[in-house]
C-alpha cells in the first residue's frame, strides 16, 4: 500500500531553487532511504512531508489521495510522525513530559481538566522498555540520556501514537557505531510493525542495510530512484560520493 | 539488544547513586528557599521587631504586592520570554480603570471592567507582536513600555491636566471594588491584607497549570525549545500570547489595587518594577533563557524582595543598601541556577 507518494514536487524560497522534481513513494513496511550530501535538499523534502513548508509544484498524495499539508499538528493527524536530529526533544523536561508533548492525555471535568500524570509516567516506562530502554526515573530531564536513548524515545513516542508514516532526519548522523546499530535495529522493527519509513541519511551503508528503496538527491534534484533489487551497496555509494563526478576529479588529480 | 541493555544499567548505576542528591538539586525553588531562610534568619537577628506579627504581616504585604506579578512574570520567563512593559501596564491598568469611571461618571466596577479588558488587549497586543514578527521580546516589551510611559503620563495631563487622577472615593461601587482589591481581612486576630490572598491563589493556580495541565507541559515547551515544541504539534502562538495576557491579567490585579487603596494613581509611577518582577522569578529558580521554573519559586523570590526592603527598614539602616542586597541575591541565583541547568543537561 502507497502511504505516501510525492510526483515531480518542488518548493523554491524566493528565487531559490530548493527543490525540483522529486518523486518518492513509502510503502507500509518498507523504508524509502533518502540520500544526499549537504544542501541536496533533504531537510526540504522533510518539511514539505513533516507539514513544516507547502510544496509549490507537483503533487504530494497520502493514501492515494491529493493533499497539501499546513501544519505539523495536519500532518501528524495524518498519520505522519516526524523525528528530527535535533529537534526531537526538550533537553530539559522529564522524559514522560517529552514521551507525550502535544498529545498529553487528560482526565476530569471542565476546568479541572489535568494531565493523565500516572498514566503518562507508566507508559512512557513501558514503552521504552519494550524498546529496551529500562529508565529507572522517567522524571530525569531527557538530556540526560545519550543521543541514541533519545532518538529511540522519539521513534517509540511516534510508534506509540499510532503513525503510518515515519519520518527520520539523519537518526544515525551524530552518533557513534554502536548507538547507530541500535538505532538501526528500531528502524527495522518499526518496519516490522507494518509502518512505513522515510529514512534520511547520507551514510549509504546505514541505508542499504536497511532500506528498501532509495532516493538520491543531489543540490535540489532527484539524480537517482532506485529499488533495493536494482543497485548494489557500491553503486550507491559511488552516486552518494559525486558519481561521476568523482571519476572526473580522479583524472584531473591524476594528471598534475 | 545487550548493548543497549548494558548501557542502560549502567546509566541506572549511576542515576541511583547521586539520585536523592539530584532531586533536590533538581528542584527549581532550592536556591531561593536556602537564600530566604538565611535573609529570614540574618534580620531576625539583626533588626529588632522583625519577628513581631505586626512586622511580619508588613513583609508579607510589601511581598504580595511584587508576588502578584512575579507569578505570571515567571510562567513568561518559563515560556522564553520578557515582559519589559510588566512594570508600567500595572499604572496603565489603574488609570484606564479610574478615568472611565471618572469621566463616564459610571460604576467603579464598569471602570474596573474596561481596565480588564484593555489590559488584556495590550498583553495580546504583545504576544502577537512577538509571534508575528519574530522579533526577540526584549524588543517588542521595550517598545511598549516606552509607549505606555508616555501615554500613561500623556493622557493624564490631557485629561487631567496634572500628572495624577481625580478621586474616585466618593463614586458607586468604590467601597465593594475595595473590599476586593485592597482591604483588610481579619482572621483571628491577625490582620491579613487581601493582596495576600490574592497572590497565594495566584501561586496555587499557576503551580496547578505548570504542572499538571496540558497548557503548562506546553509552557515547558515553548521555553525550552520552540521548534521541537512547534514540530510535535504544541500551539506556539496561543501558549505565547496566552503567557502575556496572564501578565496582562496580574498587572489588572496590582493597578486595581493601587487605585482602591489610594483613590488616586500617579501616572508616572511603575517604571523600574518590571525588573524587580524578573528579578523575583530568577531569584526564584527560572532560567533567563526559559524552560526552566517555578511559580512557587517566584513566590519565595517575592519574599525574599519583601524581607529586604522591609528588613533594612525595621534594623534602621539606609535604604540604599536595600539594592546591593538584591544585586548580591541576583548574582547568586543566577550563579547556583547556571549550574543546576549545566547538571540537567550534563551528559548527552
Amino acid at each position: 500500500m502507497t502511504l505516501v507518494e510525492l510526483t515531480d514536487v518542488s518548493k523554491h524560497y524566493g528565487n531559490i531553487r530548493a527543490l525540483e522534481g522529486v518523486s518518492l513513494e513509502v510503502h507500509a513496511g518498507e523504508i524509502t532511504c533518502v540520500l544526499g550530501d549537504n544542501g541536496a535538499g533533504k531537510s526540504t523534502l522533510i518539511k514539505i512531508i513533516a507539514g513544516l513548508h507547502q510544496h509549490d509544484g507537483g503533487v504530494l498524495r497520502l493514501d492515494g489521495e491529493e493533499a497539501k499539508l499546513s501544519s505539523p499538528r495536519e500532518a501528524l493527524d495524518r498519520g505522519i510522525a516526524t523525528v528530527y536530529q535535533d529537534l526531537a526533544v526538550v533537553p530539559l523536561m522529564p522524559v514522560w513530559r517529552n514521551f507525550f508533548l502535544g498529545s498529553e492525555p487528560r482526565k476530569g471535568p471542565g476546568p479541572f481538566k489535568r494531565m493523565d500524570v500516572d498514566f503518562m509516567k507508566k507508559t512512557t516506562h513501558a514503552e521504552l522498555l519494550r524498546m529496551g530502554i529500562d529508565l529507572r526515573d522517567v522524571d530525569q530531564p531527557i538530556g540526560t540520556l545519550s543521543g541514541g536513548e533519545r532518538q529511540c524515545v522519539a521513534i517509540a513516542r511516534a510508534v506509540y501514537f499510532g503513525a503510518k508514516v515515519l519520518v527520520l532526519d539523519e537518526p544515525t548522523a551524530a552518533l557513534g557505531v554502536k548507538q547507530s546499530g541500535v538505532v538501526l535495529k528500531y528502524v527495522a522493527a518499526a518496519r516490522d510493525q507494518g509502518l512505513g519509513v522515510v529514512f534520511i541519511t547520507h551514510n549509504p551503508h546505514h541505508a542499504y542495510m536497511v532500506g528498501d528503496r532509495f532516493v538520491l538527491l543531489k543540490r535540489g534534484t532527484m539524480v537517482g530512484n532506485h529499488t533495493r533489487d536494482q543497485i548494489t551497496l557500491d553503486e550507491l555509494t559511488r552516486q552518494m560520493a559525486g558519481g561521476n563526478e568523482l571519476d572526473d576529479l580522479r583524472h584531473e588529480l591524476q594528471r598534475t | 539488544m545487550s548493548a543497549t541493555a548494558s548501557a542502560s544499567a549502567s546509566a541506572d548505576e549511576r542515576l541511583l547513586e547521586t539520585s536523592p542528591l539530584r532531586k533536590l538539586l533538581g528542584r527549581p525553588e532550592l536556591g531561593s528557599v536556602v537564600g530566604a531562610i538565611a535573609v529570614f534568619v540574618f534580620f531576625a537577628l539583626v533588626a529588632d521587631g522583625f519577628l513581631r506579627a505586626a512586622s511580619l504581616n508588613t513583609v508579607l504585604y510589601a511581598s504580595s504586592t511584587i508576588g502578584i506579578m512575579a507569578v505570571p512574570v515567571a510562567l513568561l520567563m518559563i515560556g522564553g520570554e520578557f515582559d519589559l512593559s510588566a512594570g508600567v501596564l500595572v499604572t496603565t491598568s489603574a488609570l484606564v480603570s479610574s478615568m472611565f469611571s471618572y469621566q463616564m461618571t459610571a460604576n467603579t466596577w464598569v471602570g474596573v471592567g474596561v481596565s480588564l479588558l484593555v489590559t488584556l488587549a495590550i498583553g495580546a497586543f504583545n504576544g502577537l507582536m512577538l509571534t508575528r514578527t519574530k522579533l526577540p521580546s526584549f524588543i517588542i516589551t521595550l517598545g511598549t513600555f516606552l509607549m505606555l510611559t508616555g501615554l500613561n503620563l500623556g493622557f493624564t495631563k490631557l485629561i487631567d491636566g496634572t500628572v495624577s487622577t481625580k478621586s474616585i472615593s466618593d463614586m458607586e461601587g468604590f467601597p465593594s471594588a475595595q473590599d476586593v482589591f485592597a482591604s483588610t481581612l481579619t482572621i483571628g486576630d491577625v490582620n491579613v491584607k487581601i493582596t495576600i490572598l490574592w497572590w497565594f491563589g495566584l501561586v496555587a493556580v499557576a503551580s496547578w497549570i505548570l504542572l499538571r495541565t496540558r497548557a503548562g507541559n506546553w509552557i515547558f515547551a515553548v521555553g525550552g525549545n520552540q521548534d521541537a515544541a512547534r514540530a510535535v504539534g504544541v500551539p506556539v502562538t496561543k501558549t505565547k500570547v496566552g503567557l502575556y495576557m496572564g501578565v496582562a491579567f496580574g498587572a489588572w490585579i496590582s493597578g486595581q489595587h493601587l487605585l482602591f487603596s489610594y483613590d488616586v494613581v500617579q501616572s508616572g509611577e511603575g517604571v523600574g518594577n518590571e525588573l524587580i518582577y524578573i528579578i523575583a522569578a530568577v531569584i526564584g529558580g527560572c532560567l533567563i533563557t526559559g524552560g526552566y521554573g517555578s511559580a512557587i519559586g517566584s513566590a519565595v523570590g517575592a519574599f525574599i524582595f519583601g524581607m529586604t526592603s522591609k528588613g533594612i527598614v525595621f534594623a534602621e539602616w539606609n535604604p540604599d543598601w536595600f539594592k546591593f542586597f538584591l544585586g548580591a541575591m541576583l548574582l547568586l541565583a543566577t550563579l547556583l541556577n547556571a549550574w543546576v541547568r549545566k547538571r540537567a543537561e550534563a551528559t548527552k
